[in-house]
């Protein structure tokens, strides 16, 4: 055999073929694990991420969404490694070591929903296009939040929701690219319907006021269900819109209607409104039916109690969390936050922080800012150490499964913030429902670029 | 029987509302012509200055206590009101009647700001078109929304009721009906005598006063008027700084019953215009008439069983009022003949 055939036979020329075609082909793929740089709608490429915190920050529910944007700026400070780190020592996921996202550092950028979803839309938009967020969170406002998701599914672009309550959110308009940690309407029904039932037993007549968009017809829905499962009648639901402010021409034919029981499905300062002004048309003091009067607000917040001084007490609801919860992770964050803005934070405030602070966990464990790899990440993450006990990220509507708070508003408060008072807990187990029973289509993964 | 009884007395409740600015509206229309579009901004500075007095009286001092704990763990932060060194055994009265003390503050300076408004710009637009005097009174109120966000802040702004006057007083009772059956809110009751008296007064300035004589004239004739040798200019200028004060005490007094915030005045201004409209530009009596009109079929609307025959019909009545009107009627309910007509 000649040096030639011996050098470059058959088998040596496939053997280095193959190696070269490794050497060229594959080799970039394991190196460039992560890498879709170029893939995908506002990629990172220098040593910064951009968040977008997308907010009420006039509208009916600008509270919340003041109290929202401190806790983004708390979440931003942890991530960039300044502070106490607040929940990230307490999170089951070690990912997060403050040192930004990926190794980049996080910065912001801000928008006014005006609690509206139009405008909400415009502003998550020039987010994206304009500051190139590479993810766009908060709400409040149901409403706002599917506007929202949608227009970020269509983009590409993950969004994770604030406080939005409504079943749709993660029922019939769920998406693939959005994410609640909030519980919605339905667990509120289901965790606050006992507690009603031993309250004020099962001879009760409800009249409904509701605001007049999804998360009010769901909430509405919801609250019948519950009820009328304890063996209630409803008397009547009546619509109302959104920001009304003076709710007495709805208030006034409640003391006539038969009703013994006022469920107010508002929130924000239109819960804060109609709670004041059926006090004042003397409700909480009447008798129907041979009962005392009572008031019911089924989704209630630390903020929405303040508004609402006096009249809030002895009220139920339910809460998605409470800063007095006694738990390591919860009191680390009431110290964390009001530390750094000087008083507790709401419910809005916690749910914020978690959902960024789960964004930046979900990155970090798929290694990659490219959304199929963290909406993977997110999906069905079992995580716990944020305030809310064991809770399950569930893959199927991308909605959190964790137990849900049954409070009341307290007769005497010891201080200003001393306002609700966790009476009962409802479990994750009970609160968990098929998810084909609120129907909707999560959609593809793959993203769209920015467009 | 009880439950049109509760509808009534809500619906007169709005109306007094709708009526106390719209006869700010209709008066500066039909003293000096203008179509003032930031009368509902008057109504706002009105509610700012109770917002502003209460402020003022509940300001308070600062003091770190090291020996006590917040309830998130840092040293607590002890706030002392000021008003107790201020005012003495006042002071509680002073904040639990913050509310209706501040129109003392608030005529002053209303009547100031109303005669500023007229000498300082309106004035200059007399002679102009009425959809300039809009686009420039429409303009005006923008500003003054603005600088009342600027200091403020965006967000409503709740404001106690008087502890005498919380709760519900029992109507029903009064009229022979069984106890209970009809209750209203005390604090809406009140609204709606102080309309009642802010309206008599004006209309008795109006009607019993040589001041008001003049101006009833001047409103009937100006040139004539002002060919006998009276400065009209200047009794017209005072009536803007009225206007002015009556929209500003109907935002004072109407604080408690729905939270103050700087865009309070749009929502008002709209309906009011509406109500001034379908009362007849320019008519005193027709906007107070077209306001309780407007507010009490506003509030029977929102009765379940209206409803449910028409569903959204609460959202749309004084619209749907105000478009019947101006085709049947265009001059208004109690409009001069002439007016809008043509």
């Amino acid at each position: 055999m000649s040096d030639f055939k011996r050098r470059y036979g058959r088998r040596r020329v496939i053997q280095g073929g193959l190696a070269g075609i490794l050497a060229t082909g594959v080799s970039p793929l394991i190196l460039s694990r992560g890498a879709w740089a170029q893939e995908f709608c506002n990629a990172p490429t220098g040593d910064t991420v951009t968040l977008g915190f997308n907010v009420p920050q006039t509208g009916a529910y600008a509270d919340e969404g003041a109290d929202e944007l401190r806790a983004y700026e708390l979440a931003v400070e942890h991530l960039n490694g300044e502070g106490d780190g607040g929940l990230i020592p307490h999170f089951s996921s070690d990912t997060l070591t403050g040192n930004g996202i990926l190794g980049k550092r996080v910065e912001y950028v801000t928008g006014d929903t005006q609690t509206q979803s139009d405008p909400a839309r415009e502003s998550a938009r020039r987010m994206i296009e304009r500051d190139g967020a590479v993810m766009i969170t908060g709400g409040s406002s149901s409403g706002v939040a599917v506007a929202v998701q949608s227009l970020c599914q269509d983009m590409g672009i993950i969004f994770m929701s604030a406080l939005t309550h409504s079943n749709d959110t993660t029922g019939k308009d769920k998406r693939r690219y959005g994410f609640r940690h909030f519980f919605n309407a339905y667990q509120s029904g289901v965790g606050l319907g006992p507690q009603l039932g031993q309250a004020y037993g099962n001879q009760r007549r409800a009249y409904h006021l509701t605001a007049d968009y999804t998360w009010g017809w769901t909430q509405e829905e919801s609250m019948i269900a519950a009820t009328e499962a304890l063996g209630w009648e409803t008397v009547e639901a009546v619509r109302t819109p959104v920001g009304a402010g003076d709710f007495s021409q709805y208030i006034t034919p409640v003391l006539n209607s038969g009703a013994d029981v006022l469920i107010l499905n508002h929130y924000g300062f239109d819960g804060v409104n109609s709670l004041t002004q059926a006090v004042q048309f003397g409700l909480k003091d009447r008798q129907a039916n041979g009962q005392d009067f009572q008031l019911v607000l089924p989704l209630v917040s630390d903020l929405m109690a303040a508004g609402a001084g006096e009249a809030m007490q002895g009220v139920y609801g339910t809460s998605n969390w409470y800063w007095s919860q006694p738990d390591e992770a919860s009191q680390a964050f009431t110290a964390s936050f009001g530390a750094r803005w000087g008083s507790p934070p709401s419910q809005a405030a916690h749910t914020s922080y978690v959902q960024t602070l789960l964004y930046a966990d979900a990155v970090e464990r798929a290694g990659t800012f490219y959304p199929p790899e963290v909406i993977r990440a997110l999906e069905d993450f079992e995580f716990d150490g944020m305030g809310n006990g064991p809770t399950l990220y569930r893959g199927s509507d991308h909605q959190c499964f964790k137990d849900v708070l049954v409070v009341q508003g307290k007769e005497t408060p010891s201080n200003q913030y001393d306002l609700l008072e966790v009476v009962s807990t409802a479990s994750r187990e009970s609160v968990t429902y098929d998810p084909e029973i609120f129907g909707g289509e999560l959609g593809p993964y793959e993203p769209n670029m920015c467009a | 029987m009880d439950a049109i009884l509760a509808q009534l007395l809500n619906g007169l409740d709005k109306g007094a509302a709708y009526a106390l600015i719209a006869l700010g509206l209709t008066l500066v229309f039909g003293t000096l012509g203008v179509v003032n579009f930031a009368h509902g901004a008057l109504f706002m500075l009105g509610a700012f200055c109770a917002v502003a007095f209460r402020q003022f009286i509940t300001t308070e001092t600062v003091t770190i206590d090291e020996t006590q704990l917040s309830p998130w763990g840092t040293p607590l932060e002890v706030r002392t009101p000021m008003a107790e060194q201020w005012f003495g055994d006042w002071a509680p009265f002073l904040i639990d009647y913050s509310v209706p003390i501040s129109i003392v503050l608030a005529i002053p300076f209303m009547l100031l700001v109303g005669i500023a408004m007229e000498r300082g710009l309106i004035k200059h637009f007399y002679k102009r078109s009425h959809a300039e005097q809009i686009l420039v009174t429409f303009g005006l109120a923008i500003v003054l929304q603005e600088l009342v966000k600027t200091f403020f802040g965006p967000n409503p702004w709740p404001q106690p009721i008087p502890s005498d006057f919380r709760g519900a007083a029992d109507v029903g009772a009064w009229f022979g009906m069984q106890a209970g059956a009809v209750t209203y809110p005390l604090w809406r009751l009140v609204y709606l005598l102080f309309a009642g008296v802010i309206l008599g007064a004006v209309f008795a300035f109006l009607r019993f006063t040589t001041f008001g004589m003049v101006v009833r004239a001047g409103m009937a004739d100006r040139e004539t008027v002002g060919l006998l040798g009276i400065n009209i200019d200047r009794r017209f200028t005072i009536m803007f700084g009225i206007a002015a004060v009556v929209a500003g005490l109907a935002g004072v007094m109407y604080t408690p019953l729905l939270p103050p915030n700087y865009n309070l005045g749009m929502d008002f201004l709209v309906l009011s215009f509406v109500v001034v409209v379908v009362g007849g530009m320019g008519s005193l009596p027709g906007a107070v008439a077209a306001g309780f009109l407007l507010g009490i079929l506003q509030s029977f609307a929102s009765m379940t069983q209206i409803k449910a025959l028409i569903p959204g019909i609460d959202q749309i009545i004084i619209y749907f009022v105000a478009v019947v009107i101006l085709l049947v009627r265009p001059r208004g309910l109690l409009g001069r003949r002439g007016v809008m007509e043509g």
